[in-house]
């Protein structure tokens, strides 16, 4: 790897973390869901500097788009706010 | 209290996995002969440009026809419990609760939209020469149909449609399938009686290329099938029918 793909690891592996966390924490669950697209976004780039590219179609595809919009339509059907 | 116990189960999660990881000899051959025999077989043998396709669908093209019928299973299991919640919506005058999209969206999605299908058709069609193939494929333009409803209220898919290319895709893998018993050099189910072609020609992978076209429209179709009939459901206890 080179220096600039270890470094966009590096910036990966840190967003990963923070949107895991905000979505563990967070109360609102439509920004909780979009912290878990932006963990698929992430990911989906981290596949592609591992050269598996066919993984990170895998997941731009279904985990940004599709995954996220079903639980935004469970969500718009149940309830936006987690209880305490 | 449940953050707590949040933390400290990933934490125990955490270590296990790396104590899991640690003890793999990464970058050494750990598993003898097994990618040797993969890497240096598929391009010369199959004319295969893309190896991971040709593992998935070659070697284990089963697995794959396993994984077709279990997202078969999922949608028709989810279209029969939301079978009741949507059949006071006829075909006559279906309705979709969500409110209108503003006219950007509805201008930018006529514009987006079939060169996202182009582009899902794009990648199922060259699956054994650039990555991607029939899962990517069908769900970027099960995508694109997404992004349709979403943004008009009035368009619908024809449900009796998607359920034809659904078993006409899922029938042909089969017959696919079926015809390498008889066709094919060896007699094996899934395997390969078309020539193989040239290495990096569009018609190269003898029966590769038609069983990936199958997948993507197979799942694309299932696919959006389910988002029509996840968006077109009425929402429990908030329809004013009701109450």
């Amino acid at each position: 790897m080179t220096n600039i793909e270890i470094i966009l690891t590096i910036i990966s592996l840190i967003v990963l973390i923070v949107a895991g966390f905000y979505a563990v924490f967070k109360k609102d669950l439509i920004h909780a869901v979009v912290a878990t697209s932006v963990i698929s976004l992430v990911l989906s780039l981290m596949f592609y500097l591992l050269q598996a590219p066919d993984v990170a179609l895998t997941e731009a595809a279904i985990g940004i788009a599709l995954s996220t919009i079903i639980f935004i339509i469970t969500i718009r059907n149940t309830k936006r706010f987690e209880d305490k | 209290m449940k953050n707590v116990i949040i933390i400290s189960l990933l934490g125990v999660t955490a270590y296990y996995l790396l104590s899991a990881f640690v003890s793999i000899p990464f970058g050494e051959d750990f598993i003898n002969g097994v990618k040797d025999f993969y890497l240096n077989k598929s391009p010369e043998d199959l004319k295969v440009a893309n190896v991971v396709t040709s593992i998935v669908v070659n070697f284990r093209g089963f697995d794959t026809l396993g994984e077709v019928t279990v997202l078969f299973l999922a949608s028709t299991a989810l279209g029969s419990i939301l079978y009741r919640r949507r059949s006071s919506h006829t075909a006559l005058n279906p309705q979709r609760t969500a409110p209108q999209a503003s006219t950007l969206v509805q201008a930018g999605a006529k514009v987006i939209f079939p060169f996202t299908v182009l582009l899902g058709a794009y990648v199922f069609i060259h699956g054994h020469l650039t990555p991607g193939g029939g899962f990517q494929g069908g769900a970027i333009i099960a995508t694109g149909f997404l992004l349709m409803l979403i943004s008009y209220r009035k368009f619908f898919v024809e449900h009796n449609v998607l359920t034809w290319i659904e078993a006409l895709a899922g029938t042909s893998f089969v017959v696919i399938g079926l015809a390498g018993l008889v066709y094919a050099d060896n007699h094996n189910f899934l395997e390969n009686f078309l020539p193989a072609g040239e290495l990096n020609d569009l018609l190269s992978g003898g029966i590769i290329g038609i069983i990936y076209i199958a997948v993507g429209f197979k799942v694309g179709a299932e696919i959006t099938g389910i988002l029509d009939t996840l968006l077109t459901i009425k929402e429990a206890g908030l329809d004013p029918e009701e109450n």
